[in-house]
């Protein structure tokens, strides 16, 4: 067995999953709110990616930045100019297409959302068009530390390490994934904002009654979880150093998959499910299922509604027969 | 009425008004006694409806606008492949229209009846059954995992089937996709036979007439099939759990058999048409049944009149030709305009370079957005849909009228 291919990979899977947990939240949070699938959310965080293409266009940036500050001056910058769009977008969307259709029977918004899925695709697809498109990586993706595991021998079983690597990418984006999840959790449960976002979420009328105003709340929401897609399209972007119009579409059924499992509406649950699922999907390639690993993703989502719908921390909210 | 309104809109009672006024209203009855006759027998309606459509339909292409577009043999071509669609609309229509079900993974269902079939008559599996029990076989196998899928998942609530039945329609694909022994993977499964029929012979390749004509009847049966089950208990034990759950349960309805019983039905319509569609193609891959193809079909359903069966049939043919004549003839016209392009400053727009083609999918989205805010009930709505689909908005208003002093 060799122990720095497991860790190797688990650092990977960290990666994946801090982006998958970005997504999931914002799934999380409007499905506790409104009770929507959000199924544009996907291309929401798909669209993140682009604008941090065109940023770094505009800027003219070509790759790899290797001044400190300049670098995390543009990080800055990037993660800022990328959130602020895409929350803007989410707000619009929300406005636009479900604020009308919120006393509609269920299946109308639903439709509205694929619709909009859609155009969103389309859209970027007009812009630039259906190529694979390179964005320059501002963090050298080579750079990191690389360390070994001690060689050890239990009982017979021979456990070899491999040397890791631990690039800088993948620890920014990991720990700024951590951070993002921790400032929402006090966000929500810690200032007057997120208790708004609470009681909507429990019981909208009541919570109007009680003097929250549910539109802005409901926007918000919106802006929060499109910010937090935008910010893992930029974390994509420079981790992979590219971009397509239709990763969405996957990232997106992952990340509602990882929403799932972690228990819908609990936002701990939802970046617990974006790692899991990650690690799913990290260990599967390593084992040479990769062709299947998005099949086995989808037959986790379908058991886990099958025999624990409410998640692994979730509440009673998958009611009725 | 006035003399302008008699001349712009049909006299009361004229067959063609009748026609229309029965599109519109789905299965209600309408008061204009042929229409009230057509109304007793659907059957019947089903049939010579479907009869003049199909012999009108060839002799369009002789029509003013439509004589440059293409050769006949390549409209009925046309025809054909929509019929595909149309099947699919109808299908799906059981499942969104009237069990009001989102399923978001239907093109999983058309994909295992196509491969049902190259499985059954193919040289790659040494099998060769005829056509006709195929269809019959493609259905129930694409019923069989319909209920499979359903029997666990829906007894969750509607939008957690939605993401279920998305999930299982990419699943599908990549099992097809993955498993090179037995579905010889990307390259799909070749030379599928062609259906025969006992006196015609073999349908062959080059002309597009008898697939033209079997897919019209087999719409026709789909469809009076689909009808009868409409107007019966099943059927009305659909709808009844389509606008409300919980009292249809407290009527005695076993919700979770009724819901089950909507997916397998349409999981079948579907598998009837990947049978048709793979015997004209002559091959399966799995690359032709992916989210786009569910995608379409909901747009269609959603766009003719969710839960009536003729508008959603309209709608899938409308959609189609608009896919795929259309969206041609736009850029050819368009192209054929001369308007030069438009450079001002930073901003260069060239109509003539747009391709159309590219921007359906664009034209799907903002159709269904456009047609969920403004118009649920889709363009040829049945009569029960809309005032479900508007009883709440009307609820409101009311109140607030009650309200006011």
């Amino acid at each position: 067995m060799d122990a720095g291919i497991l860790i190797q990979q688990g650092l990977n899977g960290l990666t994946i999953g801090a982006m998958y947990a970005l997504i999931a939240l914002g799934y999380t949070m409007v499905y506790g709110i409104i009770e929507l699938i959000n199924f544009a959310h996907g291309d929401v965080f798909m669209v993140g990616s682009f604008v941090t293409l065109w940023l770094l266009a505009t800027l003219g940036v070509q790759g790899a930045i290797n001044n400190p500050i300049l670098l995390v001056l543009l990080l800055i910058v990037m993660f800022a100019f990328s959130m602020t769009v895409m929350g803007l977008v989410g707000v619009l969307i929300e406005r636009f297409a479900y604020r009308p259709l919120r006393r509609a029977p269920r299946l109308a918004p639903l439709i509205t959302a694929i619709g909009v899925s859609f155009i969103l695709q389309n859209v970027i697809q007009a812009l630039y068009s259906t190529a694979d498109f390179n964005i320059p990586q501002v963090i050298d993706p080579q750079a990191g530390v690389s360390f070994t595991m001690p060689t050890f021998n239990v009982g017979g079983f021979a456990v070899t390490s491999s040397e890791v690597t631990a690039s800088y990418v993948h620890v920014f984006i990991i720990a700024l994934a951590i951070a993002m999840i921790i400032t929402l959790q006090l966000f929500v449960h810690r200032t007057r904002l997120g208790r708004a976002m609470r009681s909507t979420a429990i019981d909208r009328d009541a919570a109007q009654l009680m003097g929250v105003d549910i539109n802005t709340t409901i926007a918000l929401t919106f802006f929060i979880g499109s910010a937090l897609a935008g910010a893992a399209g930029v974390g994509w972007a420079l981790n992979y150093g590219h971009t397509k119009f239709d990763i969405g579409f996957q990232a997106g059924l992952k990340s509602f998959t990882a929403a799932v499992l972690g228990g819908i509406g609990n936002t701990t649950g939802a970046a617990l499910g974006g790692f899991l699922i990650a690690f799913v999907e990290v260990f599967s390639s390593q084992l040479g299922y990769s062709r299947w690993s998005e099949a086995i993703v989808f037959a986790i989502l379908i058991m886990v509604l099958v025999f624990k719908p409410t998640g692994i921390l979730g509440q009673q909210l998958a009611e009725r027969a | 009425m006035s003399p302008l309104r008699s001349l712009l809109f049909w006299r009361s009672g004229s067959p063609f008004r009748v026609a229309v006024a029965r599109l519109r209203a789905g299965s209600q009855p309408v008061t204009t006694p042929t229409a009230r006759f057509f109304g007793r027998h659907q059957s019947l309606s089903v049939i010579v409806g479907m009869s003049i459509v199909t012999a009108i339909l060839p002799f369009v292409i002789l029509l003013p606008p439509f004589t440059g577009f293409g050769t006949q043999g390549d409209f009925i071509d046309g025809y054909a492949q929509a019929g595909v669609w149309v099947l699919l609309a109808i299908g799906l229509n059981v499942v969104v229209g009237l069990a009001g079900l989102l399923d978001l993974g239907y093109a999983a269902f058309f994909a295992i009846g196509a491969y049902t079939y190259a499985y059954g008559a193919s040289p790659f599996s040494h099998n060769h059954i005829p056509f006709w029990p195929m269809l019959l076989i493609g259905a129930a196998v694409a019923a069989t995992f319909g209920l499979l899928l359903g029997a666990p998942t829906l007894r969750l609530r509607g939008d957690y089937l939605a993401i279920v039945t998305l999930g299982f329609g990419e699943i599908v694909p990549v099992v097809f996709n993955n498993s090179d022994q037995y579905t010889n993977g990307t390259n799909g499964i070749t030379a599928l036979y062609q259906p025969s029929l006992p006196i015609y012979g073999s349908f062959g390749f080059g002309n597009p007439m008898p697939y033209y004509l079997s897919v019209a009847a087999i719409i026709a049966v789909a469809m009076i099939l689909l009808y009868r089950l409409q107007d019966s208990r099943l059927g009305r034990a659909w709808m009844a759990v389509r606008e409300d759950e919980l009292a249809a349960a407290s009527m005695g309805i076993n919700t979770v058999t009724t819901k089950l019983l909507a997916f397998a039905i349409g999981a079948s319509t579907s598998g009837l048409a990947g049978v048709y569609l793979s015997s004209k193609l002559a091959i399966v891959s799995p690359t032709q049944f992916g989210f786009t193809v569910s995608f379409t079909v909901l747009a269609m359903v959603v766009l003719g009149g969710m839960g009536n069966i003729w508008g959603v049939a309209a709608g899938a043919f409308i959609i189609y030709e608009i896919q795929s004549q259309g969206l041609k003839q736009l850029n050819q016209f368009v192209g054929g305009l001369g308007i030069p392009p438009i450079h001002l400053g930073p901003i260069n727009f060239d109509l003539t370079a747009i391709n159309f083609l590219d921007y359906q999918y664009l034209l799907y989205g903002l159709a269904l957005v456009g047609m969920m805010l403004l118009r649920p009930e889709g363009l040829f709505p049945s009569r029960r849909r809309r005032a479900e689909l508007h009883d709440i908005e009307d609820a409101v208003d009311a109140n607030q009228e009650l309200v006011q002093p």
